[in-house]
């Protein structure tokens, strides 16, 4: 369909969504928005093969994921980005203990496999259906759902191996520790 | 009284640890959406409209046209 205004605008109302989409897969927030930015341009020349009424996040997410998968293979024997790079593109300063946990988990989801990290993402933070995350990832619905399982599993491994003493002095916790007291 | 042991199931993830991860995810994740949208994005959308609307200057964004389908 041609680009119309109100394209146009969900288009880049899809941007905040696209970038946090490319900073989760990355972990690099200068590269990230390269992606977007290629994501876009390649959207905007393709257009007409966009299908009125259909799902545009997802048309996008896909355009994106495309452009990253290619991207990585080219850069897979590059020295990775080691100094925490994501952690400078956000605005809010977290406390040192937010900022510390935030940091082992974010480790931690490079850590994983692409194929469950980006499962994982689309379905746990994005908020696609394990239909469209499917459709996005060229894959079957079931592929998915494994996939996002096992990603937790091993998240879950990687960040709670030692169980409740991982999880600080939560209430629960606490709770469960100190026998109700 | 006493519930001394943390709840596992059967799959070995307890409900606490995977909601625990699904909240840290969409922080993560939020913290970037509500950044919003850069000038740099408005503006490259901005850029390609108008030379749109001036017929085919659109040479740039023309190269991806040729091979954007694999």
């Amino acid at each position: 369909m041609p680009l119309t205004d109100s394209l146009r605008d969900d288009i880049l109302a899809s941007v905040p969504n696209l970038r946090a989409f490319a900073i989760s897969l990355s972990g690099n927030g200068d590269r990230a928005d390269d992606l977007v930015q290629e994501t876009l341009l390649r959207a905007l020349a393709n257009i007409d093969s966009f299908q009125p009424g259909s799902n545009l996040p997802a048309w996008l997410f896909t355009i994106l994921r495309n452009l990253f998968r290619s991207d990585y293979r080219k850069r897979r024997r590059e020295v990775e980005d080691a100094d925490g790079s994501y952690a400078k593109t956000l605005k809010s300063q977290p406390s040192q203990n937010a900022h510390l946990e935030f940091e082992e988990f974010r480790v931690a989801l490079e850590k994983l496999p692409q194929d469950q990290r980006e499962a994982l993402i689309l379905v746990g933070a994005s908020g696609f259906s394990y239909e469209d995350a499917a459709a996005i990832c060229g894959c079957a619905v079931g592929t998915i759902k494994s996939r996002v399982n096992r990603a937790r599993s091993k998240l879950s491994a990687l960040l709670y191996v030692d169980g409740a003493e991982d999880f600080g002095p939560d209430d629960t916790v606490r709770a469960v520790i100190g026998g109700g007291r | 009284m006493k519930d001394a042991k943390p709840p596992t199931n059967k799959g070995g993830l307890n409900a606490e640890i995977q909601s625990r991860i699904g909240h840290q995810l969409r922080a993560m994740y939020d913290d970037v959406v509500r950044q919003g949208v850069p000038d740099r994005f408005a503006d490259l959308i901005r850029k390609l409209d108008a030379s749109e609307a001036g017929d085919s200057q659109i040479s740039n964004a023309g190269d991806f046209k040729k091979d954007g389908r694999d």
